[in-house]
């Protein structure tokens, strides 16, 4: 085994633990602790990301996911401030059930049949210099990418005058917290 | 020069997508919900790259940057609505969140 297969099931194997940690009740049922799995998820994936020579999205996984995005999950958490009895865990029901096993058996499925069509597939092509640097992909997002590149300025602008018209208070609306009453 | 295959690192993007969904199905804490969605375009991103590093082409990280805005804007537009959702009924819970159910 090389070194590189070595940091791959390294940081695979952390990566999915995390994943988990986010999603299964024992850690996931306290949204803080949920939402520090999902950080320590982010990190490990950015180091899979320079194992795949993708540099400058490895930085942005860290800028964006484990800076920008995790800080807003934390204010919200800590903001919504949800006391004991409103964290319980999933309440299993048949749909649930149901749903967690189509998609156990569709994600295993898929997994078999991407394994075995891509068994002998190249597993690295030469790759030219600077490949995945600032540089090399600025040029893809500015010259080839240019109109998906701009749209999503406006998706963020549009993004953000939603999410101050949704979480906006409403003038002399309803009471701030009324518990127990369906939403 | 990669030791890695790329059929492993499908088969990781397949794990952290099936994680994701498997949340996104099962828990009913709407932030919850809204990490494991995070999960799922974190998986997607890691088949992009692994695809751009198998054929030594580097187009799929202008996707993956753009996956990365969409699930920026995404976060912030769903926190927004778990806040309204707290406000109308003082819980995050969306099994108790009925009101617009038909």
């Amino acid at each position: 085994m090389t070194a590189e297969v070595v940091v791959f099931w390294v940081l695979a194997v952390a990566t999915v633990a995390g994943a988990l940690c986010v999603v299964l009740p024992p850690m996931g049922r306290n949204p803080l602790h949920a939402a520090i799995a999902l950080l320590a998820t982010f990190f490990f994936l950015s180091g899979l990301f320079v194992l795949l020579s993708a540099h400058l999205v490895a930085v942005l996984q860290v800028l964006v996911y484990a800076g920008a995005v995790m800080v807003l999950f934390t204010f919200v958490v800590m903001l919504l401030n949800l006391r004991r009895h409103e964290l319980a865990g999933p309440r299993p029901t048949l749909f649930k059930a149901l749903g967690a096993a189509a998609v156990l058996a569709v994600t295993t499925k898929v997994a078999m049949v991407v394994a075995a069509a891509l068994a002998d597939a190249p597993a690295a092509a030469d790759l030219p210099d600077g490949f995945g640097g600032g540089r090399d992909v600025a040029g893809n997002l500015l010259i080839d990418y240019l109109v998906p590149f701009e749209l999503t300025s406006i998706l963020l602008l549009v993004a953000i005058v939603g999410a101050l018209a949704i979480a906006r208070r409403t003038p002399g609306g309803e009471p701030d917290r009324a518990p127990g009453g369906d939403a | 020069m990669s030791g890695v295959p790329l059929s492993w690192w499908l088969v990781l993007a397949t794990a952290l997508f099936g994680i994701g969904a498997l949340g996104v199905v099962t828990r009913r804490n709407a932030l919850v919900v809204l990490m494991s969605l995070e999960l799922m375009l974190n998986g997607v991103n890691v088949a992009f790259l692994a695809f751009a590093r198998a054929r030594g082409d580097s187009l799929a990280h202008a996707a993956v940057f753009i996956v990365m805005a969409v699930a920026a804007a995404e976060v912030a537009v769903g926190l927004a609505l778990a806040i309204a959702l707290f406000r109308h009924g003082g819980n995050v819970d969306l099994d108790r969140a009925r009101r617009m159910k038909g």
